[in-house]
């Protein structure tokens, strides 16, 4: 499944988005949909660590620390700009 | 990762409840105040084993009431019941009754946060198919509603069809009822099954079909989501020939191309939304003062920069709360052994117990005022949340030494000790990874290497200013950097080598910052001290034993009484079976500058690195040298034959170079065979961390002396 446009890679500090669809070829995204980043989802990126790198989203009050290259898998539709 | 099948227990550890007693799971995910509940529920009579061929602790607890007793398993946090780490695997297998040498549960006590819901009913609903009468106990509900979140329990019970009792751990608010509920567990039916995924339901019915065997739900429905595994193989041999021939057609069928876990994932949390609308009352509120603390912590700079203030803050609690509690330890040893040779005379025995046993295990109960202070760091840090965070921070640096962020906490930790360091590696998923860690973490400074480390500082350096920092602070700190310099080019080598694969994943929950519960950090602090405490009782004790016997042995009959006590005690030391053997391996160590004394001292510390001093402080007690009171000072004055001095620059930097590298100590190997299960590794890491020793101190000292 090719994914183009907004994913969770491209949301800045603050915005929230919905989980649209994931490319979850790779084992490793399918473990962060165990973790809950599951399509419908709401999420907030929340903060990242030095170099915008590994990114800290938040769903529905807990924090998920993903990598840039996980963070592409998954392809979202932003809601809001966050306060 | 090690699989049930392969797991063996003695018949002895085996435990044989009286009919009566109900044993039952403790079931939640990580981080959702499950072991601050059992600890409430069983108090500190807990009994706290491992697993069977692996470290994964087993607390086991009990509750009393009036008419019965009712056993508690604490489980390793969990997600869901496919199982993907270590510990996952232990807790997925104890669930579903084919752990070897740990009964199947006759209930389940599920433990769900109510501040993470959305995860936490993502595993409850997995729990409610296992055909096995559950309590759902909801704990944080007092954090959750100062975080604008209200929980309906009785709509979330009708709905998950399972009893739930609101619980404030910390304070004990709603723990009676929920006492009550658990003694009376087996008189409650099993939940009825909630048709979350009818397809699933409909083939794992397909596969029950003509079997002769009752089967359970939840395995057969593991068996199709994860496939025909290792784990799985126990269902797969009670299924009929034909469910067995049709058991790739069936998950293809419910499946087609996707993954299966991720359709598990999607229909799971698709329902757990449904529920989270009915079930809270208002949207969960992100910022809370957590959530402030937690965001500015994770703004990039100040979090990093806070990581690195936590990390100078708890060295400098470690040496300096440290040092008043070991000079105690150290005069308590002194007096002691004084006192057994004043009321036993200078006998065999005498000596056997004041230079073996006192001085030996003394010399490893001085650590334990820092190991303590350490741990309680580690614990703090970990039960507050932040030892997440650091993993989270430091994630990118790990990785391009080919490690993960989760391998930055047996790092730390093995700075105290290797020992609980690599135990700490069992939270890494990856295989590879972890055991790059492993490999690693011996290099980190511990607390044994530090005395040897401050012994030839303090009588070597010279304690001038340089800026800020006093040169011998600098030195050491030298020593440490190059200890993490050494342990992550290991790293790199190892994974670049024989551990070459896929980069290690990395999905790491972050928790909010929350205040530790005191009761559970000093119920983990007491476990590791007496983990701790076990080690210098049995290897360290054993090893002192040996270590003594080696030197006092055989006794030279020609000494000349004349000789002053001093001298004659060197005398027979040259003479002993140690002198002997350091004598015999002198010229081996000769290119790196040590006489036989030095050789001796290193040999006797082989099983435990401390050991170095105690020998030293023996064989240094001799002639001219013995005239200086205190051992730096004689090592200061010891002298070769011709009258050069033994401990020049370039040597005293080849034998920190040493020490820094190599891998003396038993109890670090004897842990490596255990969570690696072979022998393969420690005899790998002893023998590189020998050669790179040795290699070292040979080009300190050539090219220094050169």
């Amino acid at each position: 499944m090719a994914i183009n446009g907004n994913t969770l890679a491209t949301l800045k500090r603050g915005q929230k988005a919905i989980i649209r669809a994931i490319d979850a070829a790779d084992p490793q995204v399918q473990r962060l949909m165990v973790l809950g980043l599951v399509e419908g989802t709401e999420v907030e990126h929340a903060s990242s660590a030095i170099g915008g790198d590994p990114i800290e989203f938040r769903l529905f009050g807990c924090g998920i620390s993903l990598r840039q290259e996980h963070a592409r898998r998954f392809k979202v539709a932003p809601v809001a700009v966050g306060d | 990762m090690t699989k049930s099948s392969e797991i063996r227990i003695p018949a002895n550890e085996i435990t044989v409840a009286k009919r009566s007693d109900a044993s039952i799971v403790v079931v939640g995910n990580p981080n959702s105040g499950k072991s601050t509940l059992f600890n409430r529920l069983t108090g500190l009579k807990q009994r706290i084993g491992n697993y069977p061929g692996v470290t994964v602790e087993r607390h086991i607890g009990f509750l009393k009431t009036a008419d019965s007793t009712t056993e508690l398993v604490d489980l390793p946090g969990t997600h869901s019941l496919s199982a993907h780490s270590l510990e996952e695997h232990i807790a997925v297998d104890v669930i579903f009754g084919r752990m070897e040498g740990t009964k199947p549960p006759d209930g389940i006590l599920a433990v769900l946060d109510a501040t993470n819901l959305y995860q936490g009913l993502f595993l409850v609903q997995q729990l409610t198919e296992l055909e096995l009468p559950t309590v759902v106990a909801l704990t944080m509900t007092d954090a959750a509603e100062k975080s604008g979140i209200q929980v309906d329990t009785a709509e979330l019970s009708a709905l998950l069809g399972v009893p739930v009792y609101p619980v404030v751990a910390t304070t004990g608010a709603g723990l009676d009822l929920l006492r009550s509920a658990i003694a009376g567990i087996r008189d409650l039916t099993p939940p009825r099954r909630i048709r979350v995924w009818p397809e699933l339901i409909e083939a794992a019915a397909r596969l029950a079909q003509d079997s002769s065997e009752p089967l359970r739900f939840a395995e057969l429905e593991r068996l199709l989501i994860d496939g025909p595994t290792e784990s799985n193989k126990g269902i797969v041999s009670k299924l009929s020939d034909t469910a067995r021939a049709q058991l790739s057609g069936v998950r293809e069928e419910l499946f087609e191309s996707e993954p299966p876990i991720a359709r598990d994932a999607r229909i799971r949390y698709t329902w757990v939304r449904t529920v989270l609308d009915k079930v809270q009352k208002k949207a969960p509120v992100f910022v809370s003062w957590r959530t402030r603390v937690t965001g500015f912590f994770n703004k990039p700079v100040p979090g990093t920069l806070g990581l690195f203030v936590v990390m100078a803050i708890v060295f400098q609690a470690v040496f300096a709360w440290a040092t008043p509690l070991m000079d105690a330890i150290d005069a308590s040893a002194s007096v002691l052994g004084a006192a057994v040779f004043e009321r036993l005379g200078d006998t065999a025995f005498s000596s056997l117990i004041a230079d073996g046993v006192i001085a030996g295990v003394g010399s490893v109960v001085i650590f334990l005022p820092q190991i303590l202070i350490l741990f309680l760091f580690i614990i703090l840090l970990e039960d507050s949340g932040y030892l997440a965070r650091a993993a989270y921070l430091m994630d990118r640096a790990m990785r391009s030494v080919g490690l993960s962020g989760q391998s930055i906490i047996p790092m730390i930790s093995s700075f105290a000790c290797a020992v609980p360091g690599i135990m700490a590696t069992r939270v890494i998923p990856n295989r590879r990874d972890r055991i790059a860690t492993i490999m690693a973490a011996p290099f980190m400074t511990c607390s044994a290497r530090l005395p040897v480390y401050a012994l030839l500082i303090a009588a070597f350096v010279p304690a001038t200013k340089v800026g800020f920092m006093n040169l011998q602070g600098l030195v050491l700190l030298g020593l440490y950097l190059f200890g993490i310099v050494m342990g992550v080019l290991t790293a790199l080598l190892m994974r670049k080598t024989t551990l070459r694969g896929p980069k290690p994943p990395f999905a790491l929950m972050l928790p909010e910052f929350r205040r530790p519960n005191l009761q559970t950090v000093m119920i983990q602090l007491l476990g590791r001290a007496k983990v701790f405490l076990k080690r210098a009782g049995t290897v360290i004790f054993a090893v002192a034993v040996v270590v003594w016997a080696l030197a006092y042995f055989p006794r030279s009959d020609g000494v000349n009484p004349d000789l002053d006590s001093n001298t004659a005690a060197a005398v027979q030391m040259e003479q002993s079976w140690l002198g002997r053997a350091g004598k015999v391996v002198e010229p081996v160590f000769e290119p790196l500058g040590w006489d036989w004394r030095v050789s001796s001292a290193v040999i006797a510390g082989f099983p435990a690195r401390e050991v170095v001093i105690a020998v030293l402080g023996t064989v240094y007690a001799v002639g001219d040298e013995a005239d200086e009171g205190t051992l730096s000072g004689r090592l200061k004055a010891a002298t070769r034959p011709d009258g050069s001095p033994v401990f020049t620059l370039p040597m005293v930097v080849g034998l920190l170079i040493f020490y820094a590298c190599c891998l003396q100590c038993a109890a670090t190997l004897a842990i490596i065979r255990r969570e690696t299960n072979t022998w393969r590794w420690p005899v790998f890491a002893w023998a590189y961390m020998t050669v790179i020793g040795y290699v070292g101190a040979l080009l300190a000292f050539q090219i220094g002396s050169a």
